[in-house]
């Protein structure tokens, strides 16, 4: 075991992966001699050369496509778009090619691609630095997405990504990458020195994708989210001293049904709370799934808490990142409180 | 994989501890390119996608055909909007050090660029820019106290609170609002050049976008509409070696010039000394005319360096060397315009001096200003109801709630 920031984590699954399978190869921009602009790939060129960690002209388009050709010629590449904002030149691609192969050719061809993006808010980025759009992907037959929310699931789930013989659309909630962020921008800043899950094995070892977690158990509430708000939720409960299990879905595509349902269907409330817009987010997709399997189990009605339904504004980031006060607010009213 | 690979990898020629090395860089004699007459085939001058349009030489005279034969005055005052840009950027680079803004783009070493391209054209003339392109505001007329207050989301932002530092716009300077995805503005400025034809106007659009952005498919898609069309439209691709921690190889700059995609659309295209004020001048002058004229658009590839860092997030002594940007053999644009109005006698190092003590006075006083509108720690706020205004033209029930919430959470 070792302590790793999340950047330092997916930095050793990409070390790891590239080391036991010589097909595999990073490519992005920025990503090579310079390490990336948030380093995750820092030190991987000199290690692996440069032709196996490729700086890329910018070109979102153009880098998923080369991807898709490279796996179709048995390689497995690791695509880095340098922010999830930046992804949408490459949205075609992604659509109408990487997540169809497969299907379209009746199984005879696939294309393990991994497609790595920093995402979220938090870091002052405004509209075109920090949006999360897992929605729009999770809407996608063919393409699987995670998320994780801490260094060691950040590593694991990657190399499980890594390794999958579908594609993956792998987002980074960037506000984590160097410590758990509970949601006040007003507090100093914390490491993951010293968190649980910034104890991260220095070998291989796979989180499986389609798994959510039970970051902790409780009995009042289910509350179910991902990437930084599975903190940002775990503060809320505490300082209502309330006992909710919460639930960290780390991936949306597939979904672990199961888990998620077997916890609301015990609590017999639930809230979700993720920080992309909520009109037809993916608050809405687990909602409607929860509100399916465990009706007849509900005490009270379900509950979301989102980013508001506008692009992300740079002034009022506090404004409209769905904050502790938010779910608190949320909290007290399913459960009553005063 | 036990072979060796044949992928041709494109190699920066220094990286840092390494001695800069420009020798990839071909400097045409100034004075030594032909100026063709503005209705030229755009076949019959595809030489001039591989050549450096120059005018000022080494003795910091104005020769050649494309002299543009500027006034004095004319000069002076491309001086001052130059020197005016990197003072600004200093100031603001340093605001930025000091937690007043989250975020800033400088464009220093290729303030002539903006300031002479859009010199040249007329103020209806629509500018497409990207975000590093702030001297066509400064010429535009936008206020600094304007320009600051965007950059400092304050409550006189123009942008509302909602943009990144430096996304300004200018209605009335005729400049679109900046946006930070890479290239998107190349086409739409295209759009904006075939609608001003459709609807029989003279005037012209004008976009920029980094040698680096050129890989977008954006821009290809901007030449080939700009070049169907023949449309009023001057496209600009401003080489200034670097995107972020990539030379400008990785855009497929190795071989040819960046000008030279613009023969194979069909696009009348010029490659130019972007450090030479009086170059980048008459290209646009040119290019504008021939774009009036109804005969089409052009490509315009203005070389020249990125002296300072990417933005404030990045560290450049990570990936070049250091003191890469004195090697430069372009020289520095102001540097190169001051001498030659000192050689017209025109300029002195006295005037000089005073201009950049009143120019520096004058910003003093707009950042004064803009930080008494609120700053992003202190002073007065922007109201958050206005983050769920401009969503849609009229706020569509969902975000009637979500103001409500927040308004109650507020109180
Ligand atoms: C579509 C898109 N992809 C990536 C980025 C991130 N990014 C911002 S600036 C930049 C480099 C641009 O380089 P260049 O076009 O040469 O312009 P320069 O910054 O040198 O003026 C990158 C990759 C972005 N803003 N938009």
């Amino acid at each position: 075991m070792a302590q790793m920031t999340m950047t330092q984590s997916l930095n050793s699954a990409l070390n790891l992966c590239l080391e036991k399978d010589p097909g595999v190869v990073v490519l992005g921009e920025d990503v090579g001699f310079f390490g990336g602009v948030f380093r995750v790939t820092d030190g991987l060129q000199a290690k692996y050369g440069e032709h196996r960690v490729l700086d890329t002209p910018i070109s979102e388009g153009g880098i998923i496509a080369a991807a898709i050709g490279m796996a179709l010629n048995g390689l497995r590449p690791v695509v880095e778009i340098q922010f999830a904002d930046y992804i949408y030149p490459g949205y075609d691609q992604i659509v109408s090619e990487l997540a169809r192969i497969r299907y379209r050719s009746g199984g005879a061809f696939n294309a393990p691609v991994t497609i790595r993006a920093p995402c979220g808010g938090g870091i002052r980025g405004g509209q075109t630095h920090s949006q999360s759009p897992e929605a729009i992907f999770a809407h996608i037959c063919g393409i699987k997405v995670v998320m994780p929310s801490n260094p060691y699931d950040a590593k694991g789930l990657l190399i499980a990504a890594i390794e999958d013989d579908d594609p993956v659309l792998f987002l980074e909630p960037k506000r984590l990458y160097n410590g758990p962020f509970d949601g006040d921008p007003g507090k100093p800043s914390v490491a993951w020195n010293g968190h649980p899950k910034g104890e991260v094995p220095e070998g291989h070892y796979t989180v499986p994708i389609g798994s959510a977690e039970i970051v902790r158990t409780g009995a009042q509430v289910t509350i179910i989210s991902y990437g930084t708000m599975v903190h940002v939720v775990e503060a809320a409960a505490r300082s209502l001293n309330v006992d909710a299990e919460i639930i960290d879905v780390r991936s949306m595509v597939p979904l672990d049904v199961e888990t998620l349902c077997a916890s609301v269907d015990k609590t017999g409330r639930c809230l979700i709370a993720h920080e992309a817009t909520r009109f037809g987010g993916f608050g809405a997709e687990l909602m409607a799934t929860i509100q399916e399997r465990c009706f007849w189990n509900l005490e009270a009605p379900i509950e979301r808490v989102c980013g508001w339904d506008t692009p992300y504004p740079h002034a009022f980031e506090w404004d409209y990142f769905p904050g502790k006060d938010r779910v608190v607010v949320a909290l007290k009213t399913m459960l009553g409180l005063p | 994989m036990t072979r060796q690979s044949r992928l041709h990898i494109p190699v920066s020629s220094a990286r840092p501890g390494e001695r800069p090395d420009f020798s990839y860089l071909q400097v045409s004699p100034a004075g030594a390119v032909a100026r063709p007459s503005i209705d030229a085939e755009a076949g019959s001058i595809q030489d001039l996608a591989h050549t450096l349009i120059r005018v000022l030489d080494e003795t910091h005279h104005a020769v050649g055909p494309w002299d543009p034969a500027l006034s004095a005055d004319v000069l002076r005052s491309g001086l001052r909007y130059m020197l005016l840009t990197r003072l600004f950027d200093n100031r603001m680079l340093k605001s930025q050090r000091q937690g007043k803004i989250s975020f800033y783009v400088q464009s220093t070493g290729e303030e002539a660029v903006a300031v002479a391209g859009t010199m040249a054209l007329n103020t209806g003339d629509m500018l497409f820019p990207s975000y590093r392109q702030q001297g066509a505001f400064l010429v535009r007329g936008s206020s600094m106290v304007d320009l600051m207050c965007q950059l400092l989301s304050n409550t006189r932002d123009m942008c509302k609170g909602r943009q990144l530092p430096v996304c300004y716009f200018s209605v009335a300077g005729n400049i679109a609002a900046i946006s930070a995805n890479l290239a998107t503005q190349f086409p739409q400025a295209v759009g904006w050049a075939m609608a001003a034809a459709i609807k029989s106007s003279d005037d012209v659009a004008v976009s920029w976008t980094g040698e680096g952005s050129t890989a977008e498919a954006d821009f290809h898609q901007a030449v080939l509409f700009a070049s169907v069309y023949r449309a009023p439209v001057i496209l600009n691709v401003v080489n200034n070696q670097w995107a972020i921690s990539t030379f400008q190889g990785f855009a497929g700059g190795e071989c040819l010039s960046f000008a030279a995609r613009g023969p194979g659309y069909g696009l009348a295209s010029l490659r130019v000394d972007g450090n030479d004020f009086l170059a980048v001048h008459a290209a646009t002058t040119w290019a504008a005319a021939r774009a009036r004229a109804g005969v089409g658009a052009t490509l315009i590839e203005l070389v020249t360096y990125r002296a300072g860092a990417h933005s404030t997030s990045d560290d450049p002594a990570r990936y070049r060397p250091v003191d890469e940007h004195r090697s430069w053999p372009l020289g520095d644009p102001i540097e190169r315009l001051k001498q030659h109005l000192m050689v017209l006698g025109e300029w002195s190092e006295d005037r000089h001096a005073k201009l950049t003590e009143e120019l520096e006075a004058d910003i003093n006083a707009a950042w004064k200003e803009a930080v008494s509108y609120g700053t992003q720690s202190e002073g007065p706020r922007l109201n958050t109801d206005l983050m769920f205004d401009d969503v849609y033209k009229d706020l569509p029930p969902n975000l009637l709630l979500q103001r409500d919430q927040l308004r109650k959470m507020r109180s």
